[in-house]
């Protein structure tokens, strides 16, 4: 009812018909959309290598804020400031220092591909955020659970390992997605340092036909990529409440 | 490997948290295939106690030996003793992410570095001695609270320890959940395993205890064997005690 409302309202404005003309043209859609969707694969791939560097990354960093005692404490406070610094800086300025700095220091053996920093910095942004999630998946976990654990004999980290962090991990799939999304839209920052993905394809096309049709094309395909995630991760859930509640069988 | 057959002895142990002092000194030998029951009030430091002798908790003074070992010294490794100690908790502790069998093995397999088969296979016979041998697949939050704590005692045994510590095992029970644990508990007494129980089932403490320790304000105030105890207490402290429970028809 209330989109219905707004809808009417759009497609019976004054400007309908231009802002129609340089949104939805098909013509332009069907000249563009395969170009796009070829960037779009950088785009993927972006977000698959930075993915599974944030995932194993941040549980690192999660489990080095973890560890008790004064002994630890240097290696908390460097966890500490870790997140603080890449939670607190915008995600791109830290694509823009590390993508034009990291190759400007010349030094041998760095790589000076801007994909590559590109990446990095998602990877060392994302998991300031995952390593939190994560955190505080396992602080989820009761202590009960970890007393029994090392009752049998296991070791801090043995209990961690096998105990710990795949109750923690089940317990913060949705926020972790939720993270999962965030990345897949930020990997259209990657093109501000040179690569060519998605939205910096359709870019050059907009510059090509002074028409906004490819942004749309761009925005379709992110959609697309971010449905089906959220779909499998409601699926994941209803699986594994179904395995541990309803019924027995694996 | 004992001498004169003693399994634990705590002398002088001594627990606080915070400006609380649970436990003032608590001495107390048990011997070989002996169990004892630890009554007395909640918050008397029985739970504090179990935990001290599975090193989950540290005490501030005293030692605790055992089979003669000193295992309070600061430079044991706390994971092998613990290997030789079952404990099972009041609210059972599974680990929820994992079935039956993945529970009960876990240990075997990671600690003792048995194969799979064959931690499978001495599980698998456990759980049948135990009448478990159906929910072998089954998780944990599908079982009743019954069948939960029997697990719990044989993912405990699956470790083949010397000495168990079961923590008011049926304290979270429905009272008609309670006898098929308390009977998985008889037969392990009848199987000579040494026990340290904390627990508030006086019929229970009367029926299979070597001897009853009444522990009150964090010290072991009398003890002796059940009938002594039970019936015939000479402290105040626990007669006291024991009326409260008569009261609540505990007993």
């Amino acid at each position: 009812m209330f989109v219905g409302i707004i809808v009417a309202l759009i497609v019976t404005s004054a400007g309908w018909p231009a802002v129609k003309e340089a949104f939805f043209n098909r013509q332009v859609f069907d000249e563009s959309w395969r170009e796009i969707a070829h960037a779009f694969l950088l785009n993927i791939r972006i977000f698959l290598i930075a993915e599974v560097f944030i995932l194993i990354f941040a549980l690192f960093i999660a489990i080095l804020r973890g560890l008790p005692g004064p002994v630890f404490f240097p290696i908390r406070a460097l966890a500490v400031i870790y997140t603080d610094l890449f939670r607190g800086v915008p995600t791109i300025l830290v694509i823009y220092i590390l993508g034009f700095g990291a190759p400007a220091l010349q030094l041998s053996g760095v790589p000076v591909s801007p994909l590559f920093w590109g990446i990095a910095a998602l990877v060392l942004v994302y998991s300031a955020y995952v390593a939190e999630v994560y955190r505080a998946g396992i602080e989820s976990v009761h202590s009960s659970q970890e007393a029994a654990a090392r009752s049998l004999g296991l070791s801090r980290l043995k209990t961690l390992r096998f105990v710990i962090v795949p109750q923690a991990v089940r317990r913060v799939i949705p926020p972790l997605l939720n993270d999962f999304i965030g990345l897949t839209k930020d990997t259209a920052l990657v093109a501000l340092i040179g690569p060519v993905e998605a939205f910096r394809q359709s870019q050059i096309d907009v510059a090509a036909t002074f028409n906004y049709t490819p942004y749309v094309c761009t925005a379709i395909l992110f959609i697309l990529l971010t449905i089906p995630l959220a779909r499998l991760t409601d699926w994941l859930i209803a699986r594994q409440r179904k395995r541990q509640l309803a019924g027995g069988a694996r | 490997m004992s001498e004169n057959g003693t399994a634990l002895r705590l002398e002088e142990i001594r627990k606080s948290f915070g400006e609380n002092e649970v436990l003032k000194g608590v001495d107390l030998d048990v011997a070989e295939h002996e169990v004892v029951c630890l009554i007395g009030a909640s918050g008397s430091g029985k739970s504090t106690l179990l935990r001290c002798v599975n090193l989950l908790e540290k005490v501030d003074a005293g030692r605790i030996l055992l089979h003669g070992e000193e295992i309070t010294r600061r430079d044991v490794d706390v994971n092998r003793v613990r290997r030789g100690i079952g404990i099972v908790f009041q609210a059972y502790n599974l680990f929820p992410h994992m079935s039956v069998l993945g529970n009960v093995t876990l240990a075997p397999q990671k600690v003792l570095q048995k194969p799979k088969a064959e931690a499978e296979a001495e599980a698998v016979a456990l759980l049948e001695r135990f009448g478990l041998a159906d929910k072998r697949d089954e998780y944990p939050d599908r079982l009743s609270g019954g069948q939960q704590q029997r697990v719990a005692i044989v993912r405990a045994l699956a470790m083949r320890p010397e000495l168990m510590l079961l923590d008011e095992v049926t304290s979270a029970l429905d009272p008609e959940l309670v006898a098929e644990v308390l009977s998985v508990i008889r037969e392990l007494a009848a199987g000579g395993m040494t026990m340290l129980i904390a627990t508030h089932e006086m019929g229970f403490a009367r029926d299979i205890a070597s001897r009853v320790c009444f522990l009150d304000d964090g010290l072991i105030l009398e003890q002796g064997l059940p009938h002594e105890i039970l019936t015939n207490p000479k402290q105040p402290r626990t007669q006291q005690f024991l009326e409260r429970i008569i009261e609540a028809g505990r007993l």
